[in-house]
């Protein structure tokens, strides 16, 4: 039923890529953009392509366009205004939905992602550096001779050492908690719950409600696609080290604070089956370490605090219609590590990342704006997302404790947001259409 | 120990009930059209209409269609029964009081809806939209005039038919200002299981 080889692949598989390049691009013409779209065409995969060859290949690339992207390509007005609201506004027109405010605000980003002459993004992902660097090349060449298509910025990503597992600058291991797909080859880990409707995450298949959103026309353009929020969190590692050592005298309370903040130790095993000692096996045990709920197993937060990042981001048995919530993440960390126990060299490092769903404003904007940065979150009043919330310093964060808990006060910023775009992520039928918007 | 006590013991929290703003009543004035102008916090949906001593409430007045006024007090019926079987299905929208009337004017029959709330309209539609077929309220908002058809799977349409049809008001009080349900239900469970005290003010 799910049509692979129409589906671009970054939605449903993940590449073994240790490095790839985001490049932002903005469109002069439309018979420049469809141009450049023409060339990269034959370089894009579908899902079905991946999955047959991802062994092989050591380059992936995904396409995806604002809405004043498609504009730019020559997207009548008619079908431009079947597109959902908030996407059609931009993510920086959002920023007081999103709490994109202070030091977070799109007037602060970088690369021109606040601009509305961003148009496209080009995602490489590649299996190593000379791989991406081939490509690079390749593409800066193709990229001089398009006339009409200018690059707004572009972002290197990195892996970060060691290679195993995916984290992010700050230690955390990432990628434990993810939705299944119904009609996919995977299997949800114990404790991820059933696989989900395929609506929730590509328009044209029903989703969790039974029914699938009206697809934005023409049909050709918008089945098998999907939206994409990118957002880019700068990671103030040298901050985020000296807060742990603030706040724990040992390198087990150190740890400890750090698991409190997230919700899992950072290697990934939950506080709800560890409340009080890191355990790296059940860190590493994809079959344990997503098997256990809030509601039953936690209720009060003494083994994750309320307001912790993980139980704000996927609230589990304590909220409603959590089906219609969830997101599918993509992405990587860039620049370089910060070294143990170095000094912060203010070096810009930190995460480059897709929420991937059928919905913007009812599964990211409601994660964004619900969980992450709502002061009434469980009630907790001065709080929020301790490491992706809009953090000016005078917030707090509560570790229930027996018999009295413990609150941090004057959290400080640990990521600022430094950009992100609302992007449609087409089908592959519909990348052909665009790029031959001239001739229909 | 005095409430007041354990309250200063628990340290720095913020939350209005420990700022004390519940323990004066308080009355508050709203500008026509329903907002104070440089104050609007915007939703997902639109704007917010501002929090007031009674927290959050609209009133929805709109007419009823023929044979409307059958349908509202059989599925008043539904209502309740939905909610003696399960006692927190309305919980997601975090409600403190629903009154629902029928009147006249000029011999037509027109629906009210009063909701006080302690969340924006805005924040849990969704929600919402997908718990009133599970309750049977849906069956009441159909019998209003202009309710739109596709309202299942198009929130924003439910959500224009709200806001187009929404009375915002131009006072509100409460007695105990701000303080939310899940509050005043803590605070209760507080005062009949003293024992287990310190676990719920976690």
């Amino acid at each position: 039923m799910l049509e692979f080889d129409d589906i671009q692949h970054i939605l449903l598989t993940r590449t073994p890529a240790l490095t790839g390049r985001y490049e932002f691009l903005s469109f002069r013409s439309a018979s420049g953009g469809r141009a450049w779209l023409n060339g990269v065409l034959k370089t894009i995969q579908s899902a079905a392509d991946v999955l047959a060859s991802v062994d092989e290949d050591k380059r992936w690339v995904t396409v995806a366009f604002t809405w004043n992207g498609l504009k730019a390509l020559g997207v009548d007005e008619t079908s431009l205004a079947t597109f959902p609201e908030e996407f059609k506004q931009g993510m920086p027109a959002r920023a007081d939905i999103l709490g994109d405010t202070g030091a977070n605000h799109p007037d602060n980003w970088v690369g021109g992602l606040a601009s509305p002459d961003l148009h496209a993004i080009a995602i490489l992902f590649a299996r190593d550096e000379g791989e991406r660097e081939r490509c690079n090349t390749e593409h800066q060449r193709f990229l001089a001779d398009c006339e009409g298509v200018e690059v707004l910025s572009s972002l290197d990503l990195l892996a970060i050492p060691p290679f195993d597992t995916a984290h992010d600058h700050f230690g955390y291991r990432d990628r434990l908690s993810q939705p299944v797909i119904e009609g996919t080859h995977d299997v949800p880990t114990p404790g991820s719950g059933p696989p989900l409707k395929p609506g929730e995450f590509i328009l044209g298949y029903p989703d969790e409600s039974g029914r699938s959103i009206d697809l934005p026309q023409p049909e050709i353009l918008s089945r098998n696609g999907s939206y994409m929020a990118y957002r880019r969190l700068q990671e103030h590692v040298g901050k985020f080290r000296d807060f742990l050592r603030q706040h724990g005298d040992t390198p087990e309370e150190q740890e400890l604070v750090a698991a409190k903040l997230m919700g899992r130790w950072r290697s990934g095993a939950p506080l709800v089956l560890a409340p009080d000692k890191e355990d790296p096996a059940l860190g590493a045990d994809m079959q344990r370490n997503n098997n256990f709920n809030y509601k039953e197993m936690d209720p009060h937060g003494y083994a994750v605090p309320l307001g912790s990042h993980m139980r704000r981001m996927n609230p589990r048995d304590t909220a409603a219609n959590i089906n219609r919530r969830r997101m599918i993440r993509r992405g990587a960390t860039y620049g370089l590590p910060l070294p143990k126990d170095a000094p912060d060299d203010g070096a810009d490092r930190g995460i480059a990342a897709f929420i991937i769903c059928a919905s913007l404003i009812r599964q990211f904007e409601f994660a964004q704006n619900v969980w992450t940065n709502d002061r009434n979150f469980h009630e907790l009043g001065n709080e929020r997302d301790p490491i992706i919330g809009a953090h000016d310093g005078t917030l707090e964060f509560k570790i229930p404790k027996r018999p009295i808990r413990k609150t941090i006060t004057g959290l400080p910023a640990f990521t600022t947001v430094r950009g992100g775009a609302y992007f449609f992520l087409p089908g592959i039928k519909a990348l052909r259409y665009l790029a031959t918007l001239d001739v229909h | 120990m005095s409430f007041a006590l354990i309250l200063k013991m628990k340290g720095a929290a913020m939350s209005e009930m420990q700022q004390g703003a519940w323990t004066k009543p308080a009355a508050m004035a709203i500008p026509k059209g329903g907002f104070f102008k440089d104050k609007v916090e915007q939703g997902r949906y639109g704007p917010i209409f501002p929090k007031t001593p009674a927290c959050y409430g609209f009133s929805i007045i709109a007419k009823l269609i023929p044979g409307g006024e059958e349908a509202c007090y059989k599925h008043a019926k539904t209502i309740e029964e939905a909610v003696a079987k399960d006692p927190n299905c309305l919980a997601v929208l975090k409600l403190h009081y629903l009154r629902w009337q029928i009147f006249q004017i000029n011999g037509e029959s027109y629906f009210q809806y009063q909701g006080i709330f302690d969340t924006d309209f805005d924040k849990y539609t969704e929600d919402a939209v997908a718990l009133f077929s599970a309750t049977g309220i849906d069956t009441v908002f159909e019998n209003l005039e202009g309710f739109p058809k596709d309202w299942k799977t198009r929130p924003e349409g439910f959500i224009k038919f709200v806001r187009d049809h929404h009375c915002p008001s131009f006072l509100e009080y409460g007695e105990y200002p701000y303080v939310s349900a899940d509050e005043i239900k803590k605070a209760l469970k507080l005062k009949a299981a003293f024992s287990n005290m310190l676990d719920q003010m976690q």
